[in-house]
């Protein structure tokens, strides 16, 4: 009890001098995430429940941000918000310094599309269809060209070494195989920002690794790249780790080994 | 993101679900052929009643005579006690253009049970008529091959028969029955003449038929007694009313009837069955139709229960493709192409198992298509099909990504 108490003061302290020093560091660099205040309410009057009871973070251009936290915390909240598939209760989001909650239909799209690339803890391929369709289908919907989204979905496909899986369905895939896919579909339109939820949550320790260096290589690209985790040796590749408890945002600290 | 790609994605998905796509089809495809298939069966047993009704002629009455005619006997006979029978003079007397302006004409008619031969062939014609040749107008009996008998037959009592066709079969397998002789009760007859078919009514026969001139039939069989029976043509269906009445007075005052309600002879009148029959050939008709409604109805509930199973299904795929960056629209596009597709491709294959199977005899009717239920099956199942296929694709598309990804 005592330690706990002990750790908590600690971990408080750290993030008041985290918060300035993150501040100081990024303040002059456009962020690409912006988030102000964010709250999510599910339900109404008593059995209300705050997934997200006031998040405030701020995220660079290039970072590599890991978040933690217990199960129900709110961190899958708050990535479905920062990939724009869900809307917070109140609060504000910038997204390249464009407020989201501003944006219609269409805009919103071409923002998914473009700008995120999104990889679900349970995958979410289209089913009984095969890797390149599927790898494919966020540059159908964006226009590009049959030829030049095949060649890029098959060099994405490549980088997650998947080349010779191109024609099979996602029931035909383990599941790493699967979140590879995913990531590759992830990959193939270049974003901006990669958001990854638990994206090593179903893979062995082997495939766990692989996919971390390939975030490595993204991130060293110059890309934006959030995850969330439950496990250390995942968070301790990234230069930043955001701890989450009761929708808060309980600790945010560079990440000491990663930067060595 | 151009149509012809919106049309790639749309088959893609056809051709990704199978089995999705094969039941949806078939559902549609089945409640279109039903419905046009069991309204062309009403619409063929209806016309199949009006055919026959139509051979017997719709202007025609038959007075029967109580004494020796179908119903009469002995009772009917106690009870009208000044009862007279039915004479040729009364069939005279109801030629005539004054006093029964709506009578084109009327002819006696005796009827026997008789059994024909030529050598070891016999035939017992359903109907044995001895009548005058105005029967053939009247009865609309129409001559194949030969001639009808003439009122020179009538009158000098030739022994000359016309015959049905099922009577020739009988009595001439393979061979032409005109100029060769039959024998009825032992008389000698030629035949002359050969009917067209004339079908069954359902109870008799009409080709099991022998026709001669009522003079020898009541001189060599029948005895010249009475007649059985009058048959009344009237001048058009629409005066058969007035015929009727010109009947009544002429033979209630021959046959001095004192009371309406008591005449020693009663008429048959074709406009009555005609009224009967096709009055029942709309009950029919109007039941098929329910029976179709009722198809077309389950089979709408069939294609929608499809369609609804997928919703989980294709709501969380829906949800896949907006969190990538589809956009509304391209979505949309998708899945009405897809329902639009399925629902057409359902209902034509729907309406050519439906002209198929009215090729064949259901339950001894030929059916007849009728066209407005083809129209009418194909837009109902089509309509269900597009509602159902692209309602909840555009509720779908109208969520935000993370509730259609969780969507159950
Ligand atoms: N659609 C919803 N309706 C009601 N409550 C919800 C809904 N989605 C999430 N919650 C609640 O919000 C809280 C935060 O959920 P969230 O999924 O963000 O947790 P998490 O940190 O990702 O947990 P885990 O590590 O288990 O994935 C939880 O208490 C959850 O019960
Ligand atoms: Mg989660």
């Amino acid at each position: 009890m005592a330690v706990d108490l002990v750790v908590a003061v600690d971990l408080v302290v750290n993030t008041k001098n985290l918060a300035t020093i993150n501040s100081n560091r990024n303040e002059s660099i456009l962020p690409v995430i912006e988030i102000k205040d964010a709250v999510k309410r599910y339900g109404m009057g008593d059995n209300s429940i705050y997934a997200l009871a006031g998040v405030n973070l701020r995220i660079v251009p290039g970072e590599y941000v890991a978040i933690m936290g217990p199960s129900g915390s709110g961190k899958s909240t708050l990535m479905n918000m920062m990939g724009c598939l869900d809307i917070m209760t109140s609060g504000s989001y910038f997204l390249d310094g464009i407020e989201v909650s501003k944006l219609d239909e269409n805009a919103l799209a071409v923002v998914r599309g473009h700008k995120i690339g999104f990889i679900f803890q349970s995958f979410n391929l289209i089913p009984r269809t095969n890797a390149l369709l599927n790898v494919e289908l966020p540059m159908a919907y964006q226009g590009i060209k049959k030829e030049e989204r095949k060649s890029r979905a098959i060099k994405a496909l490549e980088i997650v070494g998947l080349s010779d899986r191109l024609s099979h369905d996602p029931s035909e895939l383990s599941g790493g195989q699967q979140q590879r896919v995913a990531v590759a579909r992830a990959l193939a339109t270049r974003p901006a920002l990669l958001l990854a939820d638990e994206p090593t949550g179903a893979l062995d320790s082997k495939s766990t690794a692989d996919l971390l260096d390939l975030f490595d290589q993204i991130n060293a690209a110059g890309r934006t790249v959030v995850l969330i985790t439950h496990e250390n040796e995942v968070a301790n590749r990234a230069k930043r780790v955001v701890h989450m408890r009761d929708g808060k945002i309980i600790s945010d600290e560079i990440n000491e080994v990663s930067i060595k | 993101m151009n149509f012809l790609e919106m049309f790639r994605f749309a088959f893609g998905g056809l051709s990704t679900n199978k089995t999705r796509t094969s039941l949806t089809t078939l559902g549609i495809a089945i409640g279109v052929a039903s419905v046009i298939i069991l309204i062309a069966v009403g619409n063929g047993s209806s016309l199949a009643i009006q055919k026959s009704i139509d051979r017997l002629g719709t202007n025609t009455i038959t007075i029967l005579g109580n004494r020796g005619g179908f119903g009469g006997g002995r009772a009917a006979a106690a009870r009208a006690v000044s009862s007279q029978p039915l004479t040729i003079g009364d069939a005279v007397s109801l030629n005539d253009s004054i006093k029964a302006p709506d009578i084109k004409q009327a002819a006696p008619v005796v009827s026997t049970n008789v059994t024909c031969s030529n050598g070891a062939n016999t035939s017992t014609p359903g109907t044995f008529d001895g009548t005058w040749p105005s029967w053939f107008e009247a009865s609309n009996t129409s001559i194949k091959v030969g001639n009808f008998f003439s009122n020179d037959d009538v009158t000098n009592g030739h022994r000359v028969a016309v015959i049905g066709n099922t009577t020739a079969t009988d009595l001439f397998p393979g061979q032409n029955p005109i100029g060769q002789t039959i024998s009825c009760s032992g008389v000698k007859f030629t035949v002359i003449g050969l009917t067209n078919l004339k079908g069954s009514n359902g109870f008799q026969d009409g080709d099991s038929l022998v026709v001669a001139p009522i003079t020898v039939v009541q001189r060599s069989i029948t005895g010249f007694s009475n007649i059985n029976s009058i048959l009344v043509q009237a001048k058009s269906a629409s005066v058969q009313n007035n015929a009727q009445t010109e009947i009544n007075t002429i033979i209630d005052a021959r046959h001095r009837i004192k009371n309406v309600n008591n005449r020693d002879y009663r008429t048959l009148n074709q406009a009555s069955l005609l009224a009967t029959s096709s009055s029942n050939s709309a009950v029919f008709t109007t039941l098929l139709g329910v029976v179709a409604a009722i198809s077309l109805l389950v089979g709408g509930i069939g294609i929608t229960n499809i369609m609804l199973v997928t919703v989980i299904e294709r709501t969380r795929e829906i949800g896949i493709r907006k969190a990538i960056g589809a956009p509304k629209r391209a979505i949309l596009s998708q899945f009405i192409i897809e329902a639009t597709f399925l629902s057409l491709f359902g209902g034509v294959i729907g309406v050519l198992g439906g002209f198929l199977g009215s090729h064949f005899t259901i339950v001894g009717v030929k059916p007849v298509v009728v066209p407005s239920s083809v129209l009418l099956a194909f837009g109902v199942s089509v309509l269900i099909g597009l509602f159902f296929g692209g309602y909840p694709a555009s509720r779908a598309a109208a969520l935000r990504p993370i509730e259609a990804l969780r969507y159950e």
